[in-house]
Parts: C-alpha cells; sequence; structure tokens
C-alpha cells in the first residue's frame, strides 16, 4: 500500500506516497478515509468533482482533504478512491465512493486536516504527502 | 522574547512528558506558545497536558488584546468541547438491575457516531438564530427548562457571535448535526457520589453520596469543524500578511485587534453557542429519558453546571496588580473561577465555579470547585480530563480487548459504544491515571476536590 498511518498521541497521522504529486495527495486520503471507514467496503458508486487552491504545495494539500471531508459531511458519502490533476497552485480532483447507509460501517470521524506535522516532500524520485488529522 | 511556562505536574506525570517523541511533544508545543506575540507570563500547562496540533492540550495562553494574537491551535476543530453535568434525585439502588434497560435507552434516544444525524433539522434562518442565542435558542424550541442557563458557562449564550461570520457550507453541515454527540471521546454516563471531599460545596452545588449524576462530553460539532477548517487557511494568509513569526505551522493566527483577527473571533463565539445549543438538546433527551423511565418531573433533573474546554474567551483578571482584559486560550483546559467572581452563578458564587473533569471509559470523573489561587496563578484555569498517554493505534495493540471487557464487567460498568472498533482507543489505560491529575490539581491548590463520580453506564460516541 501506498498509504499510511503514523503514530500522533490524540490524533492520527496520515501519509500517502507517489510516483507524482498527485498520486501522492490520492494515496494520503485514502489514508483520511481509512480512519472512518473499511475503504475496501466502500463501492464506487458516486463520484463528486471540485476543485480547489492555495498559496503553496502544503496548503493545497490541506485544503484537499478538508474538503473531501467537508463534501463527504454534507453530501454523506464515503470515499474510497481519488483521482486528482494539479496545475500550479490549483488542483483539480474526482473523489469516487458510496452513500452512507444503514450497512455501512463506520469508525471514527475525522474533524479536520491540520496544518500540524505538515509536510510534502520529493525524495528518491518519489513524492510524500503527510499531515496530522484531528480525531 | 518568550515568556515564562508554568507546568503543574507530579514526578509521575513528569517522567510521562520527558518520555514523550522527541521532537514533537506537548513541552515543545508549550515553548513555542510561549513565544507567540503579545502573550502574557505564564503559559501553563495543566497535570492532564499531552501532544496536541500547534497547541498542547491542557493548555493555557493569554494574551493582550493590543499586542496579542487569536491562535487557531488554541482554540482547535471542535469548537467550546465541553462537559455538562445534572443532578438527578435517584440513588444509585433505584436502578435495581436496570441499568442495562437504561443504557440502552440513551443509547438509542440520544444520536451519536459518525455520520448519524439529530433530531431537529434547521432552516438556515434557525442556525442563524442558534449561532446567536445559544443554549436559549434550544430551550424557545422546547428543549430543556429555563432554569438550566444559570447554570451554563456564560448562561449558555456568549455575545458578539456574528453569523455572517461563519460560511454557508458551515451552516449546511449543521442543518441535521444539532443534538448529536459526535464520536471519539464523546460520552454520556451515568455516575454515582461515591465520595464527598467538601461538604460544604458539596452541599452548594446539590450534591450528596450515592446520588446519581448524568454526565456527558461533547462540542459544536459540523458547524465548529468547518469554521476550524474555512479559517485555517484565512489566518494562515494574516501570518504572512502581518510577517507573525510562527514557530509552529498549526499555530496560525492574527492580531486580536485585525479584522481577519476579530472576523474569526465573532465566528468562533457562534461555534461557542453552536456547541452550547448542542448541549441543551442533549441535555433534553437524556433528561427525558431518565424522567419517563423512572416516572419522574424533568424539572426534578437540575443542570448541575457546564463547562467550555477549547475557547478563546476575553476575560478580567488582575496582572501585577492592576485589572486587565484578555484574551484567554483554553485549549483541553477547564475554566476554573475562584469564589466572588460575578461569571458564576449566584448559589456558587461563594464557593467557587464547579470545576467538571470527565475521567475515562472505567475510572472516576470529578468535580473539583475553582480556587483565588487559580485565578492568581493560572488565569482561573484548571485541567480537563486525564490526558492520554497511548496514541489510538498503540491502544489497539496493548490493551486486550477481552480482558478490557472482562476489568469492566468486573467493577459493573455497561458500556454500549456507537463505535465498537474504537472501543479500545479509550480504554482507561490509554490515558493518565485520573486520580494523579486530580491529586496535582488539589494539592497545588488550583482547583479543590469536592466528589468523586463512578461511572455505571456508559455510551460512547
Amino acid at each position: 500500500m501506498a498509504y499510511k498511518h503514523f503514530e500522533h498521541l490524540a490524533d492520527i497521522g496520515i501519509q500517502g506516497t507517489g510516483s507524482t504529486l498527485s498520486t501522492a495527495f490520492e494515496e494520503a486520503a485514502k489514508a483520511m478515509f481509512e480512519i472512518m471507514v473499511d475503504i475496501s467496503k466502500v463501492k464506487l458508486k458516486n463520484q463528486v468533482s471540485f476543485s480547489v487552491s492555495a498559496e503553496n504545495t502544503e496548503e493545497l494539500f490541506v485544503e484537499f482533504l478538508n474538503e473531501l471531508l467537508s463534501l463527504s459531511s454534507l453530501k454523506r458519502i464515503m470515499f474510497s478512491k481519488f483521482k486528482v490533476r494539479i496545475e500550479k497552485s490549483k488542483l483539480h480532483a474526482t473523489a469516487y465512493g458510496e452513500k452512507i447507509s444503514k450497512k455501512t460501517e463506520l469508525k471514527t470521524e475525522v474533524k479536520a486536516a491540520t496544518y500540524s506535522q505538515l509536510s510534502v516532500i520529493k525524495k528518491a524520485n518519489k513524492f510524500i504527502a503527510r499531515t496530522i488529522v484531528d480525531v | 522574547m518568550a515568556v515564562p511556562a508554568r507546568i503543574y505536574a507530579s514526578r509521575k506525570i513528569k517522567s510521562l512528558l520527558n518520555s514523550e517523541n522527541s521532537e514533537w511533544n506537548s513541552l515543545q508545543q508549550l515553548k513555542n506558545i510561549a513565544k507567540l506575540p503579545g502573550v502574557e507570563k505564564p503559559v501553563i500547562a495543566n497535570p492532564d497536558i499531552h501532544v496536541g496540533y500547534g497547541f498542547p492540550i491542557g493548555g493555557v495562553a493569554a494574551f493582550d488584546l493590543e499586542k496579542g494574537v487569536i491562535v487557531m491551535g488554541g482554540i482547535g476543530f471542535d469548537i467550546n468541547c465541553g462537559v455538562r453535568t445534572m443532578a438527578t434525585p435517584l440513588k444509585k439502588s433505584d436502578f435495581n438491575g436496570r441499568e442495562k434497560e437504561i443504557a440502552k435507552l440513551l443509547y438509542d434516544n440520544i444520536p451519536a457516531g459518525l455520520g448519524v444525524g439529530g433530531k431537529i433539522k434547521l432552516s438556515l434562518n434557525e442556525i442563524d438564530n442558534l449561532l446567536v442565542e445559544g443554549a436559549e435558542f434550544a430551550i424557545k424550541k422546547g428543549y430543556g427548562i429555563k432554569q438550566d442557563l444559570e447554570f451554563i458557562e456564560e448562561n449558555g449564550k456568549i455575545s458578539g457571535a456574528d453569523p455572517k461570520a461563519v460560511s454557508q457550507r458551515a451552516k449546511q453541515r449543521q442543518f441535521s448535526q444539532t443534538g448529536t454527540l459526535g464520536s471519539g471521546n464523546h460520552y454520556i454516563e451515568l455516575q454515582v457520589v461515591d465520595k464527598i471531599f467538601d461538604k460544604k460545596a458539596a452541599q452548594a452545588y446539590g450534591i450528596k453520596e450515592n446520588q446519581v449524576l448524568i454526565s456527558f462530553h461533547c462540542g459544536s460539532r459540523a458547524l465548529g469543524h468547518q469554521i476550524g477548517m474555512d479559517y485555517t487557511k484565512d489566518l494562515a494568509k494574516a501570518v504572512r500578511k502581518y510577517k507573525i513569526k510562527i514557530p509552529d505551522k498549526e499555530l496560525v493566527c492574527a492580531p486580536i485587534n485585525s479584522p481577519e483577527g476579530k472576523k474569526y473571533f465573532s465566528a468562533v463565539k457562534a461555534g461557542i453557542n453552536c456547541a452550547f445549543a448542542n448541549r441543551q438538546v442533549i441535555a433534553h433527551l437524556a433528561r427525558k429519558t431518565l424522567a419517563q423511565a423512572f416516572n419522574l418531573k424533568p424539572e426534578k433533573i437540575k443542570t448541575l453546571y457546564e463547562v467550555a474546554h477549547n475557547t478563546a474567551k476575553i476575560e478580567e483578571h488582575t496582572i501585577n496588580g492592576k485589572t486587565k482584559k484578555i484574551l484567554v486560550h483554553r485549549k483541553g483546559s477547564t475554566r476554573a473561577f475562584g469564589p466572588g467572581r460575578t461569571e458564576i452563578p449566584e448559589k456558587y458564587r461563594e464557593i467557587g465555579q464547579p470545576v467538571l473533569i470527565g475521567g475515562t471509559m472505567g475510572t472516576a470523573s470529578y468535580i473539583l470547585k475553582g480556587t483565588q489561587k487559580a485565578m492568581d496563578e493560572t488565569f482561573g484555569s484548571a485541567c480537563h480530563g486525564a490526558g492520554r498517554i497511548l496514541s489510538r493505534n498503540a491502544a489497539k495493540r496493548k490493551i486486550n480487548s477481552q480482558s478490557l471487557t472482562a476489568e469492566l464487567k468486573s467493577k459493573n460498568i455497561i458500556v454500549l459504544s456507537h463505535d465498537k472498533k474504537g472501543l479500545l482507543e479509550e480504554a482507561p489505560q490509554a490515558y493518565k491515571d485520573v486520580e494523579e491529575v486530580i491529586k496535582v490539581m488539589h494539592e497545588t491548590g488550583i482547583a479543590k476536590k469536592v466528589a468523586r463520580l463512578i461511572p455505571f453506564v456508559v455510551v460512547k460516541g
């Protein structure tokens, strides 16, 4: 898996790795939704597209994650797959998932993505995007 | 220039703090907030301190209104998360084997868990009223009784909230979230008063041994989270605009006096009122559940007090012998005002405010009283709980599910959880020993012990 969680005492760290910045973001989004639901069980029945912008790559990453959390709560959809395209300071994304129903086994709510331990770096030809999410 | 930090801890707690991860730890976070512009001395760490995002949880920092900043991390995403305790006329013996039945009723009647909507659906106009009126809005809608308001911090309604400072999206997300508990460490408990330490204070607060209390912990739900998200980016811009040096990016902030700072503060106040309204609805649902089950008049279940944990508020304090208005951030910290403060309900004013400390699932909660010493040393603040020592993942790795169940059973505690898998994350072993934390508060005289409460029914969000 190209995504993982890392330890934080009160909250949870998420990390995505990819050969491009976009895939690193996509993987990190999976790590975030995995906290709320078993994403392998989420069917790809609904999709939402959106764009966000920010003044730098790190803030763009947090904007992207928070937009996903917001849309998930508003539209009552759990997302499990993401397509991201980044153009300089703008990010276009489509998130795929399934409406929350009585059958959905939900876990812990993620309140928001934070700037704490936030980093987006390139290391040995891999992009790594990570931050702490508030649960 | 950094101001000094003051840490309230015992040897045991100090060694726990020293063993935290070296790079990101609560003491480093405490040092970071001591460097923010306009911070008053000292910054405070309560004995439940642990690493948070930007600000340490259990931390207190106050700021000069002219030179200071309002800090996102000092309030957090769950704005005005807090605890309400209500006193019932019931004794533990009145339950007489009905504990499970009552636990199930609370579980069914109080919406909780991720993505679960509440019983009230609000229009946009109504949300705007709720953001200004707080708990009073809920009472007007028929949730609860007017007497409740007197026993809520700020009387359940902070002035200066501006619904226009809150995004449409934040409001939309709240349409069906009012009156929901949420998930994670949010809970509702039935507790029995196990021991009284201060008879006079207990009498004033209206509690005696063996009496059953209802306590719950929750906050401003999706609206608060969205305010946090919306302003994270606005405050990041403000940091650049005003060239504020912040040691950690999560400490994004704005000068209190700037347009950005003022707008954020009025949105935070709206979030504070949202949480007051939310807890008022939950109070009503819990009260109704117990009143029906035991054939009681609902007004016999009285609000003892309600405290806020994640707030920034302008308060008057004495600094170097002079009375001054300052902005006090409490992140995972309870206001603990001492005797005489006019903010305290008249009934308790001579004693000091009730300081409600939530325990963990299988351990005691405490009612303390605020003191003059807290006014002198901690801007009238105390701890808010036990404080985590194991991360959620570590808790799942190290704690055995069967032994946890057996332990709770041996203590006769019934636990129902909306998030079955999350139970281990909130196990008592994941937290510091609440007794140790309370001992520090009591022995330093910041907040003195009034009563110990033992849970017997726990419903987790």
